[in-house]
This record gives structure tokens, sequence and C-alpha cells, in this order.
């Protein structure tokens, strides 16, 4: 077990892609950290740099107390989980859990006494003797974990592992995980392009964007405040939403509505002088108005355009006229594959099950006051929140 | 209806096979009886017709016993040990650098990478008989002519391209990931060859295997030119020497018996090795 350091760590391919940009991170001991970002922003690559698969270009990486840039896998004393398993197929899943300790010279009785301990933990220890070709995706995702976990490393390393199971399997092995990761105490790093997966698992989570750090902090920190567009987009199912925003004294104008903001929000909005401003609300702090009582906030109207029933909760959409564009958010529209809400005007608002939101009447809402963030158009830097100033 | 289509294809799929099997095994079937005639019925025909020409009228084991008879001064026995001998040496050399080079250009990013694999095809691509000349003048400066090792060395240069190329297209389909998770797991590089991808790539192994075998134990044009005696002479080469039993009598019958000998090897060899590869290929999930 170590700690994993990572100072102004780059990567650059011949090809003069630059996939990690001084990336700076410190891992503590026995943390479990999640690296999280849209397909593509390098987190492959930086895992692979702690690997020890791919060289460094730049910077230090070190492990516990030793600079490790230039040491082989080998001797780094790891273990990783690779996307696609990556089973010796011609191996028994006791063999392939058996090889990292063949490796490092184990005495036979011994070998056979951990991968027996490792099956049990995995509940393996039926298909000890089976092919990887015999067994079901479950099962080899765990027999990849197993060859992980088998011996003690200093740190596990786990690329998108659970990424080719299905969506039930996958959240069953999530807890499975986390389970595993804290029995053992090992000092974790966990890639996944997926933010529930992240905001689930880590103690803390990292969020890249072509291959620059945004932000590190807890899946809380990130989801109350994130640092700009991008992670705000990023963090939180489904994901904020964005509108432009005009303030003028202690008033911001929202599409929709007007807020009162605090003083101490003006002040900060002011000291950073952003030209343009936009604003971000999550689904979840939009309520039925008939709903909150008389709790603070704005209330207003609304036509329901779409409406999802969840059963435990009710997705509200309504349609505004003002439409954003932003960079960051178009990146992440471009990695889900589809536009952004906010560029199409459209809000999302989740809503009490008991709400009596029927699609295409009009319902009265209301929104949270205090949960407003502010960003500023052009760097996407956030400015402001109502909830601190 | 599909049923009535499908027994009727059968039909004619049993047809084809039957007479492609007929047409690739009556040569074998011929020198198999040639090989079991008596030297005086050998060239007496054919007043019993066909199927009398075919089935010897009086079977003898007497020519494979003469080829034996003499032992290693016998006209085939040294020259069988020499077939065996150089194509076993060529095969296993061939097989280890093909390996090394195979595993190189399908991994590595080098300068010439392209250059290599262009020349290995030029070289498999080059006439056999423009090298002979040189090769025999070189072979008798060098003090190679008429050995084992003057044979070897040409099999190994027209059977290494085919045995890359092969190779090649075997280590490509192994996952990188693999080795690299073999490196992860505290493996130097060389054990994740050998215990990683080695094995996945026996397949393909034994398939090249088989290509330079019969390569090196079908060639006559370098044994008949770059031997002059018993101590490397191979089979191929050697039944041009046999002699029959007057100067009149052709050895028709010895050189049928010899070529039915020099068969089973190729028999052996290939369904040692089928059974590998089909095996490999079965046991498949090299991906997922
Ligand atoms: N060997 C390589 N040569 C050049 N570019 C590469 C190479 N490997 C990855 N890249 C590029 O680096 C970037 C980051 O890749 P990767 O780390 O795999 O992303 P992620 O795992 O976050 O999806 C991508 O733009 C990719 O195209
Ligand atoms: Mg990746």
């Amino acid at each position: 077990m170590a700690e994993i350091t990572l100072d102004k760590v780059t990567k650059r391919f011949p090809d003069g892609t630059e996939a990690v940009k001084q990336l700076d991170l410190d891992i503590a001991d026995g943390e479990f950290l999640i690296l999280v970002g849209p397909s593509g922003c390098g987190k492959s690559t930086a895992l692979r740099m702690i690997a020890g698969l791919e060289d460094i270009s730049d910077g230090e990486l070190r492990i516990g107390e030793n600079v490790v840039n230039g040491k082989a896998p080998k001797d780094r004393d790891i273990a990783m989980v690779f996307q696609n398993y990556a089973l010796y197929p011609h191996m028994t899943v006791r063999e392939n859990m058996a090889f990292p300790l063949k490796m490092a010279k184990v005495e036979q009785s011994k070998i056979d006494e951990m991968v027996e301990n490792a099956a049990q933990i995995l509940d393996l220890t039926e298909h000890l003797d089976r092919k990887p070709s015999n067994l079901s995706g479950g099962q080899r995702q765990r027999v990849a974990m197993g060859r992980a976990i088998v011996r003690e490393p200093k740190a596990f390393l786990m690329d998108e592992p659970l990424s080719n199971l299905d969506a039930k399997l996958r959240v069953q092995m999530r807890a499975e995980v986390s389970r595993i990761q804290n029995r053992l105490e090992t000092t974790t790093v966990y890639v996944t392009h997926d933010q529930t997966e992240a905001m689930t698992l880590g103690d803390r989570v990292a969020v890249m964007r072509k291959g620059e750090l945004q932000q590190v902090g807890s899946p809380q920190e990130l989801y109350d405040h994130p640092v700009n567009l991008f992670v705000a987009g990023f963090i939180g199912s489904p994901s904020m939403n964005f509108m432009p925003v005009e303030v003028s004294g202690r008033t911001a104008k929202l599409p929709f509505c007007e807020v009162e903001i605090s003083e101490a929000t003006v002040s900060s909005l002011e000291s950073h002088s952003a030209q343009n401003l936009m604003a971000g609300v999550r689904p979840e702090h939009f309520e039925d108005a008939k709903l909150i009582g008389d709790q603070e906030g704005p209330r207003f109207e609304v036509e329901v355009s779409i409406l999802e029933s969840m059963g435990s909760e009710l997705y509200v959409y309504f349609d505004t006229d003002a439409e954003v564009r932003a960079e960051q958010l178009d990146e992440l529209a471009a990695d889900t594959g589809g536009e952004s809400a906010s560029e199409s005007g459209q809000i999302v608002a989740r809503l009490d099950a008991t709400s009596e939101a029927k699609r295409g009447e009009r319902i009265e809402l209301w929104m949270d006051p205090t949960k407003l963030h502010f960003f500023d158009l052009e760097s996407g830097e956030r400015v402001a929140a109502a909830d601190e100033g | 209806m599909t049923e009535q289509r499908t027994a009727q294809e059968r039909i004619i799929w049993l047809l084809g096979i039957v007479v492609v099997i007929f047409y690739a095994l009556f040569p074998v079937l011929w020198i198999i009886s040639l090989s079991l005639k008596t030297p005086a019925t050998v060239t007496v025909t054919p007043n019993e017709g066909f199927w009398g020409t075919l089935v010897p009228s009086e079977a003898t084991f007497k020519n494979y016993e003469a080829l034996f008879t003499d032992g290693l001064d016998g006209p085939f026995l040294k020259p069988l040990i020499n077939s065996i001998g150089i194509a076993l040496i060529a095969t296993v050399i061939a097989i280890v650098l093909a390996s090394f080079a195979a595993y190189a250009i399908a991994r590595l990013d080098f300068p010439g990478k392209t250059a290599v694999l262009g020349g290995a095809l030029a070289i498999a691509m080059f006439p056999a008989i423009s090298t002979v000349g040189p090769l025999f003048d070189m072979w008798r400066a060098l003090g190679l002519y008429d050995t084992w090792a003057g044979l070897i060395i040409p099999y190994l240069s027209f059977s290494l391209p085919l045995a890359i190329y092969t190779l090649v297209a075997f280590f490509r389909e192994i996952p990188w990931e693999l080795e690299q998770a073999a490196q992860v797991d505290g493996a130097t590089p060389f054990q994740a060859f050998r215990k990683v991808i080695v094995p996945l790539a026996t397949p393909g192994m034994f398939t090249a295997a088989i290509l330079v075998f019969i390569f090196a134990w079908n060639d006559f044009l370098f044994a008949i030119s770059l031997t002059s005696s018993d101590a490397s002479r191979t089979v191929p080469a050697a039944l041009a020497f046999f002699t029959g039993d007057s100067q009149f009598t052709q050895p028709f019958a010895n050189i049928a018996a010899a070529a039915v000998i020099v068969t089973i090897p190729i028999i052996i060899f290939v369904l040692i090795f089928q059974r590998r590869i089909v095996a490999g290929l079965t046991s498949g999930a090299v991906k997922g």
C-alpha cells in the first residue's frame, strides 16, 4: 500500500497529441480515487502511465517514496484490471489468478492458499478449473478482479472495469468493487466515463477534460460546487439546466422567472466582471409549487411539454425560447451524441411523484433560490453561487 | 419440399466429394500398387484389363525390403535419415526465428519495417534455380557443399518469409492487452512473450511448421545440386540414383516403395499438427 503522486505529468504521443497535460494528483494511501471524463479525455492514458505501460513525457510520478518514471510495470508492484479483462485464454481461472504469484516466485503451497482465498472473496471457488471462454461476462470480470487482488499490490488500477457488463450486473459489481476496496484498503485509481459510477464509488473524484484536470473533490463537493460549466454539466443525472441570465441590482432574470439574490452573490459577480453570464439549476432543485408549502423562492407557471414518470419521481420538461451555447457544453453534448438541452432551450425539473403534472397542461413550479449557479459564458468558470457568495 | 432439396443437395455433395477424393487419391493408389509388384510384373501389361493392372497379381513386400537390406550402406536408409534430420532442424530453426521476427513486426514500430516485410516477400518470390549456381560455388568454397547445413540454410531462406507472414497474421490477432496484463502481473517482456503470446500463437506456429517441413521434405532442386554423396543426400535426390537389378530393368517398383515411405512422415506430421491447429482455434476466446 502506498500513496501515488502525479507531479505535472504530461503525455505527448509521437504524432504530437497531448493526451494528458500537466496532471497534478495526490492520491492518499488507501484512497479510492475515480478518474472520470468523456471518452478521449486522456483517462486511460493517465492510468497507463501510472501502470508503466505508457512512457511519461514530462513530469514526475511517485508511488510511495520512489520516483517510478523509469521503472518497468513489473517493478512498480501494482495490479491492473483491464476494460476487456485481458484474461489469459489458455489458462484456467486458477492459473490466471496464480500467474502474478508465480511471477513473484511465491511458493506453490502459498499460491494455492492465496488463490483459494481470493476465489472465496469473489465467489469463484467452483469455477477455478474452468477456462475463461466458458465463463459468463460477470464471472470473467470477477476473475480479472481476482487476478488483481490475489497478491497485495501497492495499488489497484482499473480501466472501465464494468463497462462491458449489462446494466443490472454493473450495479451489482459496483457494490462488489466498493466492498472489496473497503475490505482491502488498497489505494485504488478507477477510470470511468460514467458519472453515476464516479459519484457512487469514490472517496474522491477527479474530472478530466481534453487531457486537463478540471476539479478534484468528494462527490458532494463536485455536485455542490462545480468549478465550471463542464463539471457542472457532467456531474449529476439528468444534468444541470443551463440558461441565459441577466443580473440587475439584486435580481437575476431567468427566462422563466426572476430570482432574488444575496448581497454577497452580487459582489462576487461584480468582482469577476464577466461579460456574459449563464445560470445553472439542477432538475432536483425545482418542485411542484403545490407540494412546497410557503417556502421562500420564485414560483412560475410553465406548460409541460414532456412528462416522464419514474415511479418514485416525475421528470417534467418545459420549453423556454432562450437558448445558449457554450463550448464546454457542446463538448459534453458531443460525447453523449445529442445536442445539449440548453441549446434547444429545454429545461427539465424533477418533481415528487405525488405531483399532478400532466402533459400539455400548465403547472406552477417552484425553484430553490439558494441553488442557483452563475457561470462566465466565455471561460465557462463558475463565478458565483446563490448559496455561498 | 425443403427436405427433398436437402436430400438432393446431399447427394450432389457426396458425389462431388467422391470425385475429388478419387481424383486426389488415385495416383497414390497406383503408386502403392506399383510398389507391391514383383519386378517382372511391373512393366507387363495389360490383357488383364484395368483392375488387373491396378491389383497386383502377386503382392510382395520385396521392394520395401530391398530398400533397407544393406542398412546404412543401402540406397535408401541414409537418405531417409538425412531427410528427416534436415527437414526437422530447418523447421525448428525457422519457427524460432520466424516467431521473433513476426512478433517484432506485429508489435513494434521500427524504421524499415515495411522494407523487411517486402524483402522477405521478394525472397520467397525469387526463382530458386537462379541461386543454385552461386550457392554451389559458395558452398564449395566454404566447405558447406554436401553437408546438412548446406541444405538447411537455403531451406531457411526460402521458407522463413512464408513462416513470418503466417505468424504475423496470428500475432496480430492476439490482443496486446494480454501482454500488458502479463507485464503488470510481474512478467518481464520475455516472460510475457513466452508464457502468454507463444501459447496463444501455437496454432499459427504449427501451421507455419507444416509449411516449412513440407517445403524442406519435398525439395529436389537444392538436394540434387548441393549434395554429392549419402552424407547429406535427401530422399528425393536419392531416388534419382536408384539402380535396377540389371542395366536393362528400371527400378520402378523400388522407387514406388520409396515414394510410399516418404509420404508417411508427411501424413503423420499433418495429422498430429492438424489436431493441434483445430484444438487451438476452437479453444478460442482469444478475444472477449
Ligand atoms: N498511441 C496513441 N497515439 C496517438 N494518440 C493516442 C494514442 N493513444 C491514445 N491517443 C489519443 O489520446 C487521447 C486520450 O486517449 P485515452 O487516454 O484512451 O482516452 P480515454 O481513456 O479518456 O477515453 C485520445 O484523443 C486518443 O486519440
Ligand atoms: Mg479509455
